[in-house]
């Protein structure tokens, strides 16, 4: 599924803006997530208590470039993150424009080819642009991650019809929605229109009850994704009769 | 030598990078080092001389999205 590994949860879970190092672990109990995202950055007041808790966690880590703005920096800052998480996964952003965090697709792909060759499993943060996916495939990228909106925005799958285009367009791709998700019915959409897992965390981080929100993300998602395999029932213009006319009797 | 560490300017005795690491009290396991924004392996670190004026940087796991 991943780089060969399967995930019974499909909640990747970030692991920023917590309001503590317990509430985050909570969190990350209470999703049933089992990949958490992670920087690398100079090291601040809560280091010790967040490598403390990276030994605790069970899950798989999936390290950042996060607040790269070139090819060689997100580089850089992968061979530096596989190196110290001693993972070879790595979230591949490079950011393009300071307000909208949207990638530089053209400097994603020049770094995804190099990290590609490097043998790293490229989890590159994407539009939804079909031939820059297409791109990334050829760079050696397994899995393709589009934002649902701009990073941190809440405002959910905002190019509906264009994400749906992306899941026909890559049917054997595992795609992830990273980014954008504010609320837990967001994510059960991404999960309906099939997407594979999706990557949150500004909105569990900054609920008021994280750990509730978490759970309630878990929840969604799981409810997503059963919908989707199950099957969603095509939508109509008009309404058809549930109840069965046949039987009905005359009281006119 | 006065070399740049994380963003600070500051004056070094250390030859090397591996040494700059002890002077400076970083635990060596946990960071990954890059000079002059080239990554610096672990192995690599005692080898690595520094000049007056390069730019280090040493990083950690931190919480990230």
């Amino acid at each position: 599924m991943f780089y060969g590994v399967d995930l019974t949860s499909r909640l990747m879970l970030g692991t920023a803006q917590y309001p503590s190092p317990q509430v985050l672990l909570e969190a990350i109990e209470a999703s049933g997530a089992e990949v958490i995202t992670v920087s690398l950055r100079r090291e601040g007041a809560a280091g010790g208590a967040f490598r403390a808790l990276l030994a605790k966690s069970r899950c798989r880590l999936l390290p950042n470039t996060a607040g790269c703005h070139t090819v060689r920096e997100a580089v850089t800052t992968a061979r530096m993150a596989r190196e110290v998480f001693g993972t070879s996964w790595i979230k591949l952003e490079v950011i393009g424009h300071a307000d909208t965090l949207q990638p530089d697709p053209f400097a994603l792909v020049e770094a995804a080819r190099v990290l590609c060759a490097e043998g790293f499993d490229v989890f590159p943060y994407t539009t939804e642009d079909l031939i820059v996916g297409e791109k990334l495939l050829e760079a050696g990228c397994k899995v393709l991650m589009p934002w649902g909106a701009p990073i941190g925005s809440g405002q959910g799958l905002r190019n509906l019809a264009g994400l749906r285009s992306m899941r026909a367009h890559f049917p054997d791709v595992p795609l992830v929605v990273d980014a954008g998700i504010g609320a837990p019915s967001q994510a059960a959409q991404a999960m309906e229109l099939g997407f594979d897992a999706v990557l949150l965390n500004t909105a569990v981080a900054k609920a008021v009850d994280p750990v509730g929100m978490a759970r309630a993300f878990g929840h969604a998602i799981q409810a997503g994704q059963e919908g989707f395999v199950a099957g969603l029932m095509p939508e109509r213009d008009m309404a058809s009769v549930s109840t069965p006319v046949f039987g009905l009797a005359e009281l006119a | 030598m006065r070399i740049n560490l994380n963003g600070q300017s500051i004056e070094t005795q250390a030859r090397t990078l591996a040494d700059l690491l002890t002077e400076q009290g970083f635990e060596s396991p946990c960071v990954a080092t890059a000079v002059d924004g080239d990554f610096i392996a672990r192995p690599l670190r005692s080898g690595t001389l520094l000049n007056d004026g390069v730019k280090v940087e040493v990083l950690s796991p931190m919480q990230g999205g």
